[in-house]
């Protein structure tokens, strides 16, 4: 009895640190990949390389026009998904009723969300860049962006939008408030927090997306910067990429995509550092 | 000034609209990849499509069979899995149910943010450093192969793997533990017997999850799969994974070519493929739920 009992408990302890060991080394792969990028990528930049122009093909300067690219890039995105998501949201929290409808419209948040990137390029492509005609710029880039990262915002706007406790929605409609009324001056302000870290977490996403921006909006290499939003860009994430596979001269070009990979990496990973730094405060402050 | 029922309605419906502004969005993505795609099915017919394994979509007369292409999408979304579910599912048990709590909630929030980190940038590194790693090892002539696209995509579907399938055993009730607890079972037998059991629709769900988000995965394998239409019959050579082919071909195919057609044509396919993983995604999620409400 008591052999058996130390065995079973051997057995516990043999298999729970073979969990932590595997839990360990997965966040340790993880930090490798980081570590490698910065420690090659961290020499390379300077505010010259930052705040300077390429030059000779994208051999030698800095990455400007990709940093602004990117940031009208993610600035229209948002700028598009935000409304679109937090109105859908409103309705399917505040308005829709249990039932074939809701479930409708929750099958077509979770399946836009599970297409892969690739295929959102091609619908930008078909679409803004040749049936509206935008050709490859900010536009048509931005907007099939905001399409990418619509479903994150209505997921985040949702959760933000139910965690409102009802007393909240029953006082305001006791005192005559109307229901629009209520959402307006009650719901939504108790929300923002919860939305808001949802647009951050978009963000990070889509500084990052590569494949929906090749054939609607990033240019390699160009000398000017955009002029509107009918110019095509550069941009941070499709910079690394055409640096290392389509560049001509690798012992200049990698280097600059190390470079452009760390400020991309520090990017979003601040971006979502902050997007969780606010949820874990906010969902603290509800459970108060 | 309208009066304030008819406001409210008009508001009601214009919300309404936009709440079926993701419907609307699939819906385009389904009827341009179709109308796009579609006519390559007619040409070429949809079997000669799906398996034959000639594409060469630039030759005389061009073929445009896309076996290879779907064969190392798959080979190499199954072997991304055979490295992430052993690892991400013991890290999430491990972290739901071992790490003391105060532990939790800073590993919790470092795989959710590292779950942010671009493809392209593992695209990047296993491009220039993983890739020279494993020509050296095996003494390869290119270390961009199936084996190495494995590796990235297996270490990219970690975080998502771990984050949801955590969710998933977190969100066991604490009663069933405790029950088991009290009759006498130790905490191992508990989570072998109670908890894996009860959560393993939910970590079914978060699997399916990583899978369509690995085989959807364009700029990693587009970097370091190698890029040769082979059949992946060897994991040490290159392949071309159908979302490798649509991103690296599409800039020089003619708008309304054949080969443009074809590319639209294997994105259909894609698309099928991903929108069967999100319904059984959605499925366990669902058995997952009822479980966890202990009907």
């Amino acid at each position: 009895m008591e052999n058996k009992f130390t065995k079973r408990k051997a057995t516990e302890k043999l298999i729970f640190w073979f969990l932590g060991l595997m839990m360990l080394s997965s966040i340790a792969i993880l930090g490798i990949i980081i570590f490698f990028i910065f420690k090659r990528g961290v020499g390379v930049i300077s505010w010259e390389f930052l705040i300077s122009m390429p030059m000779n093909g994208m051999t030698e300067g800095g990455i400007l026009p990709a940093i602004l690219g990117s940031f009208y890039l993610v600035t229209g995105a948002i700028l598009v998904a935000t409304p679109l998501g937090v109105f859908a949201a409103i309705y399917m929290t505040e308005y829709a009723q249990k039932g074939k409808l809701i479930r409708i419209i929750r099958i077509g948040v979770s399946n836009l969300s599970g297409v892969p990137s690739v295929v959102f390029g091609l619908f930008g492509l078909s679409i803004f860049v040749k049936y509206l005609n935008f050709g490859v710029s900010i536009l048509s880039g931005s907007l099939t962006l905001a399409i990418v990262i619509l479903p994150t915002i209505i997921r985040a706007s949702e959760e933000a939008l139910m965690s409102v406790p009802d007393e909240y929605r029953s006082s305001s409609l006791a005192l005559g408030a109307t229901k629009w009324q209520t959402i307006k001056h009650v719901v939504l302000p108790a929300s923002i927090p919860g939305i808001l870290t949802g647009c951050i977490l978009g963000v990070g996403r889509v500084a990052g997306e590569t494949a929906p921006i090749i054939f609607t909006a990033a240019t390699f290499f160009s000398m000017r910067l955009p002029k509107s939003v009918f110019s095509e860009v550069m941009a941070l994430p499709y910079n690394i990429y055409a640096l290392v596979a389509t560049g001509t001269s690798p012992q200049k070009q990698v280097p600059i995509a190390y470079g452009t990979a760390v400020v991309l990496l520090v990017l979003v990973l601040l971006i979502n550092l902050i997007a969780i730094f606010m949820r874990i405060k906010y969902s603290n402050k509800n459970a108060n | 000034m309208l009066n304030w029922t008819t406001k409210e309605k008009i508001i009601k419906n214009i919300l309404m609209l936009f709440a079926f502004s993701s419907i609307l969005f699939l819906t385009g993505i389904i009827i341009v990849l179709f109308r796009e795609g579609a006519p390559i099915f007619t040409k070429v017919g949809i079997s000669e499509f799906l398996f034959s394994s000639d594409w060469y979509p630039t030759y005389d007369p061009p073929g445009y069979g896309i076996f290879n292409l779907l064969s190392a999408s798959i080979v190499v979304t199954i072997g991304a899995m055979v490295i992430a579910v052993p690892f991400g599912v013991a890290s999430a048990v491990h972290i739901s149910y071992i790490l003391p709590k105060k532990y939790k909630n800073i590993v919790k929030p470092t795989i959710e943010m590292l779950a942010g980190v671009p493809s392209v940038i593992y695209g990047l590194f296993g491009m220039k450093i993983l890739s020279p790693f494993l020509r050296g090892v095996f003494g390869l002539p290119t270390g961009l192969t199936a084996l190495t696209a494995m590796i990235m995509l297996g270490i990219m579907s970690l975080p998502t793997i771990v984050s949801l399938s955590e969710d998933a055993i977190t969100a066991v009730p604490k009663s069933f533990r405790d029950a088991s607890l009290a009759l006498g079972a130790n905490r191992l037998e508990t989570m072998i017997r109670v908890i894996l059991p009860t959560a393993s629709s939910g970590i079914v769900t978060a699997i399916i999850l990583g899978m369509g988000r690995a085989i959807g995965e364009t700029m990693t394998v587009l970097m370091v799969a190698g890029g040769a239409s082979l059949f992946p019959s060897n994991i040490l050579k290159p392949v071309r994974p159908m979302t490798a082919t649509i991103a690296a071909e599409m800039g020089e195919a003619p708008v309304g070519s054949e080969h443009y057609q074809a590319l639209f044509g294997i994105a259909i396919i894609l698309f099928l493929i991903t929108l069967v993983f999100n319904i059984f995604a959605d499925i366990a999620q669902q058995r997952f739920k009822e479980k966890v409400s202990g009907e």
